[in-house]
């Protein structure tokens, strides 16, 4: 019983990081339909950007609150202008063409990301700087809860809530639900369609940045190739819980982080990336628009 | 009909004196980069069943092919190692070893065409996708096939000859089924699905027929592949593999079959001429940064690839 409430716990607050990211992919999707597989890989940069910063900065050194806050809402930027850049130099010019070619331009962003960074970072794994002390905050009996764990799950909500709140209450925000309702209408409405997606993958980008560093709170090693994989369950996340819809993707991350614990914990590791696309075939064969989406008739 | 006969002799021969010549002019290197690009052209051709006429976006391809090269290399090992193989027989044995696997593969090739029915686009994409990680990460708990470790003791049974014979069969089904009212019938879900179904097409028997083909040649290019070094190794086969293939694709053009020949040899060439190049970019294949480059320019510029629906051909266009 215990080691099942430590499993929850550790699945919690990994399920909070693929939330962070899951909001990218379904944002984009709300609004382009298209998967950013670059998503993941922005993730990827988000944490050796943090590592940059870090070192740079001298903050590697000498761990402080202050020092990671700059670090994050640094990497943040950079990762917000990539997410910009992506979207103006590969999509944009693409974006009348058939969905497949879009898909196939975001294959081509992703593996440039990738292979560029193997290239620009050194293929062997570095080592995050370790920026908080690790400390057990709570234990019950077996049951321990890191400060990690509580940073995670914190910072997750805290972003959580701002993006719920950039979306649902304010001017961007409904400008970009009514861009992801439908593209002319939205421009008949006066609205700049350029502008709101430019916005849309600047933020999701940001949010990528602040899982990327998260994460490496708990699991410090980085290595240019962990974006895919990562990237690919986040995206999981967002289709289990809905594609295009905001709390759906933190229910699909939630359920994702612990079913992966559970799955870690009781059966094998080796199983574990399996179970993110068993999830999914799953879901998409059961029930296509996700736990918490809406069924639509499927239009002709 | 006697024509037909005539050109089946003639390139039985060319390729069996090629089998006799290769070896010995060409050092094995070379010998071996050439029995790759075979390799290379049958899973491009077979990608572009799917891809290319049927237009349904699998990125899973990797996973037949793997599904191939495990059952085949598990047939002739288990199977048929044991008894004693003579010059004669050798063949024969390699022959079913290979088509045992194209069939398992098709049969998997089946089971992820079916929800390709409901699913479309990109969502397909990430489904195959995920079938072949799933089968990659199944072969690798299967301790019978060597699991991690990789499967060893394979024999070499993989020669000019039969990849050569396979790559002639497996471009001419392509060619007679693209030229077919079955090929028609692709290209038509191809380019609306909605109107092709409103004349008469069997959309859904259609799509799954072509994950089959498509999987029972990629079947094949997964058990010659298995026979080339007599290894294999789960790590051969992640989605990476898969995008191989998509690339060979792209680049040849959706739906061109020579185009898919042309540009799944100049990869596989490519992978070769920059392996050099890795001692002054630190061990990182040069390829996978040029593969994207020429991924995206070729989106922006040429979205239908290099060849777009044509195909070389001897023939006059009439």
């Amino acid at each position: 019983m215990e080691v099942f409430l430590q499993h929850i716990i550790n699945g919690l607050s990994m399920g909070s990081v693929y939330g962070l990211v899951a909001l990218g992919y379904t944002m984009v999707y709300g609004i382009l339909k298209l998967i950013n597989f670059a998503h993941g890989d922005v993730y990827m940069l988000g944490a050796y950007f943090g590592f940059f910063f870090a070192h740079k900065l001298g903050f590697a050194e000498t761990p402080s609150l202050f020092g990671i806050v700059v670090v994050l809402i640094l990497s943040m930027i950079s990762c917000g202008i990539v997410g910009f850049l992506i979207e103006r130099l590969a999509y944009r010019p693409l974006r009348h063409m058939p969905r497949i070619n879009l898909l196939i331009t975001a294959i081509g962003v992703s593996l440039l990301l990738e292979n560029g960074g193997q290239m620009l970072f050194g293929v062997d794994p570095k080592f995050f700087p370790e920026m908080i002390e690790s400390k057990i905050l709570f234990s019950f009996g077996e049951v321990s809860i890191s400060n990690f764990q509580v940073i995670i799950v914190a910072v997750s909500m805290i972003f959580m809530i701002l993006i719920q709140f950039v979306i649902f209450r304010t001017r961007v925000g409904k400008a970009m639900q009514a861009v992801s309702f439908n593209h002319t209408y939205a421009s008949l409405m006066g609205i700049n369609i350029d502008r709101i997606i430019s916005f849309t993958f600047v933020l999701g980008s940001m949010l990528a940045a602040v899982g990327g560093i998260l994460v490496r709170l708990a699991y410090p090693k980085i290595d240019p190739l962990m974006g895919i994989v990562f990237g690919l369950k986040a995206f999981v996340a967002a289709v289990l819980g809905g594609i295009g819809n905001i709390p759906g993707a933190i229910v699909g991350a939630m359920i994702m982080g612990l079913s992966e614990e559970m799955v870690v914990g009781y059966l094998s590791s080796t199983y574990r990336d399996a179970l993110a696309f068993l999830l999914l075939i799953l879901i998409l064969l059961l029930r296509p628009a996700g736990l918490l989406g809406k069924k639509s008739a499927e239009k002709v | 009909m006697k024509r037909n006969l005539l050109l089946f002799c003639i390139i039985i021969g060319l390729l069996l004196g090629g089998n006799f010549l290769f070896p010995l002019g060409l050092n094995p290197y070379f010998y071996l980069i050439l029995i790759m690009c075979g390799v290379n052209i049958i899973l491009g051709v077979s990608l572009n069943i799917i891809n290319g006429m049927a237009g349904q976006f699998s990125m899973g391809h990797a996973g037949f092919m793997a599904v191939g090269a495990y059952t085949s290399a598990a047939v002739t090992y288990y199977g048929l190692l044991p008894h004693a193989s003579s010059y004669f027989t050798q063949p024969i044995f390699f022959l079913i070893s290979v088509l045992a696997g194209a069939l398992v593969s098709a049969l998997f090739g089946y089971v992820v065409g079916l929800p390709s029915l409901r699913l479309r686009g990109d969502y397909l994409g990430i489904v195959t996708l995920g079938f072949g990680e799933i089968i990659r990460v199944i072969i690798l708990n299967m301790n019978v096939l060597g699991g991690a470790r990789g499967f060893t003791g394979i024999p070499i049974w993989s020669n000019f000859f039969w990849v050569g014979f396979f790559v002639v069969m497996v471009v001419m089904v392509s060619f007679r089924l693209r030229n077919s009212y079955h090929g028609r019938a692709l290209f038509s879900i191809r380019e609306d699905e909605v109107a092709s179904e409103a004349m008469g097409i069997n959309i859904s028997g259609y799509k799954v027929r072509a994950f089959v083909l498509s999987s029972f040649f990629a079947g094949i290019a997964g058990g010659l592949f298995a026979h080339i070094q007599g290894y294999l190794d789960p790590g051969t086969f992640t989605f990476l593999k898969s995008f191989d293939a998509i690339i060979i694709v792209v680049l040849g053009g959706m739906g061109s079959i020579s185009g898919a020949v042309v540009a799944a040899t100049v990869t596989t060439i490519l992978l070769e001429a920059l392996r050099e190049l890795q001692r002054f970019t630190g061990g990182v294949d040069l390829r996978m940064i040029i593969y994207p480059v020429v991924l995206l320019s070729l989106m922006l510029a040429r979205p239908q690839g290099l060849f777009g629906n044509k195909e070389l051909s001897l023939r006059k266009k009439r």
